[in-house]
């Protein structure tokens, strides 16, 4: 079943920019993990947005589960797609982590029991149970983002979408935040759709797609993408240094594969050099 | 900065912080209705020793309790210079052209700033002890019968805690949009009086500007996990009434009672 289908949407800001998403067709299997590429502007945002009814298409219609979005299934929609956004600092609504945590199942009437049931749930998914009654201000941006997913976990969401939400992190926070994404994917079975302009974090999903000018102009597995790196660099999107390395060593004659891993780069030309000795 | 005494939350767990936030609210009324009802010495010792019994039992450091008045020194500073100086009276120990230093005016001076110092450490002990969440909480159960008036006691409540919520960040930006200004020249440091504050105009815009962008997102994330005011909403914190707060309920009704009493009996010290 898709979990998300969008049908020939169409959304514009109003602005004589044009349209922000153009006749987009695009779907999100159940328990997929799948990456939506793109620079700045091209309309990746606008469709974390479409996805849960924060903005309203045009034209064409967004199916979340095979039921259109609209007014009257917006409630339901946002219960099953979590969105998670760029900035730690302003989506946190409470100042403790459990009270954070509990607004959104406060939101839909849960009864008591049950919200206590799903903070420890969702704590202990993203690795905070032992920050419960801790203090937002005080944690590092890792953590105020681990919360931030913990708050849409709450919900029990079957979607979860994450726009730019490393952006604004250390290297260390990345990290932290897509160990957690893979385990949700894993083990929770949870849908994922990461929104990133970091090519790096896409190698994890199952699939990419990389958008342009509110199209989708490549898709295959990140593997395939990365392999067109002349064609990604028209879209504004460069390769991260390992990946550079690669396609040079591939350049000068070395079989080595395309990779973002430097582990398996280190395998590949090892292994070259010992067949040309 | 960052340690802004005023709206911080002292998060460990003692009795005071277990305490009904509603009861908390009410004693702090108490309080410092207590603390206007004083005339002499002695009532405003009864109030000091209520509210070092509070601190005793909060586990808040005394010292952060101090520092909260930190924040109002200027103006204690102020009224006490002008009431020491002006005040006037019989007993004059000093005299110099318009200024007169008198023995009523050092003991309406000191009467004065014990006030405000009681006044101002008994309401940051409250936002010590309370969450933001259990203190809007509390309010909003409080205001209850305000909404048969159709007064937007939920809103109301809300948009407190998230301004309290939203202190120790805007802090940060603050203190980050200052060294962008100075690391681009601007001085805030010197200068009279109308220099500075026109200094403070570069570092308010673009506050102002971010805090528009921020309460956007928020009101974006809000929405995702299903914010639709208080329609079908549940708390996950019940507000429950024990002993505790029988027995702090009975320490506050005592404490009005005995300031009355000594304004009755022993009279004016001002």
């Amino acid at each position: 079943m898709n979990a998300i289908e969008c049908k020939d949407v169409c959304f514009s800001y109003g602005e004589e920019g044009g349209f922000a998403i153009s006749h987009l067709n695009f779907s999100v299997e159940e328990g997929e993990f799948v990456a939506i590429l793109g620079h700045n502007g091209s309309g990746k945002s606008t469709l974390a947005r479409l996805f849960n009814g924060l903005l309203e298409a045009d034209a064409g219609e967004v199916d979340i589960f095979g039921v259109k979005l609209d007014e009257k299934t917006l409630y339901e929609a946002r219960k099953r797609v979590g969105l998670v956004f760029q900035n730690p600092d302003n989506q946190t609504v409470a100042s403790i982590v459990e009270d954070d945590v509990a607004f959104g199942a406060e939101n839909v009437g849960l009864p008591r029991e049950e919200i206590g049931q799903r903070i420890r749930f969702a704590l202990s998914a993203v690795g905070m149970e032992e920050y419960r009654s801790s203090l937002v201000s005080r944690l590092s941006g890792g953590q105020k983002q681990r919360v931030a997913i913990a708050g849409v976990l709450a919900l029990k969401p079957s979607v979860i979408v994450l726009d730019e939400s490393t952006a604004m992190l250390d290297p260390r926070g990345r990290r932290e935040i897509m160990q957690v994404v893979e385990k949700l994917n894993k083990e929770e079975h949870i849908t994922v759709v990461l929104i990133t302009h970091f090519l790096e974090e896409a190698m994890m999903a199952s699939r990419a797609v990389v958008m342009n000018r509110g199209e989708i102009v490549m898709h295959g597995t990140p593997k395939e993408i990365f392999s067109r790196h002349e064609e990604l660099l028209t879209y504004n999107l460069a390769l991260p240094r390992i990946g550079e390395i690669c396609k040079k060593l591939q350049a000068a004659g070395l079989g080595v594969r395309d990779t973002l891993d430097i582990e398996e780069l280190a395998e590949d030309i090892a292994g070259e050099l010992t067949c040309a000795s | 900065m960052k340690d802004v005494a005023f709206g911080q939350y002292y998060p460990v767990s003692s009795f005071v912080h277990k305490l009904d936030p509603r009861l908390k609210l009410v004693f702090l009324i108490a309080f410092i209705v207590a603390i206007f009802l004083a005339n002499n010495f002695y009532g405003l010792a009864a109030c000091a020793a209520v509210l070092i019994l509070t601190i005793a039992f909060s586990r808040v450091p005394i010292w952060k309790v101090l520092r909260s008045v930190r924040a109002v020194l200027f103006l204690v500073l102020f009224t006490t210079a002008l009431n020491v100086l002006f005040y006037g009276g019989e007993t004059v120990y000093a005299h110099w052209g318009i200024f007169t230093i008198t023995k009523e005016g050092i003991i309406f001076s000191a009467f004065l700033v014990l006030r405000i110092m009681l006044l101002v450490m008994c309401s940051s002990m409250l936002t010590y002890t309370t969450t933001p969440v259990a203190l809007t909480d509390g309010l909003e159960s409080l205001l209850t019968p305000l909404k048969w008036i159709r007064f937007p006691v939920h809103a109301l409540a809300l948009i407190m805690s998230l301004a309290l919520r939203m202190i120790p960040s805007l802090m940060e930006e603050t203190e980050r949009i200052k060294n962008a200004q100075k690391a681009r020249g601007a001085d805030f440091e010197s200068g009279g009086l109308i220099k500075r504050v026109k200094a403070i105009v570069p570092i308010l815009i673009p506050l102002l500007l971010s805090s528009f962008r921020r309460a956007d997102e928020l009101g974006e994330a809000m929405e995702s996990r299903c914010y639709m005011g208080d329609k079908h909403r549940t708390k996950y914190k019940k507000l429950r009434f024990s002993w505790r707060d029988l027995l702090a309920f009975l320490l506050g009704a005592a404490l009005v009672t005995g300031v009355v009493l000594l304004r009755v009996y022993l009279g004016a010290t001002v």
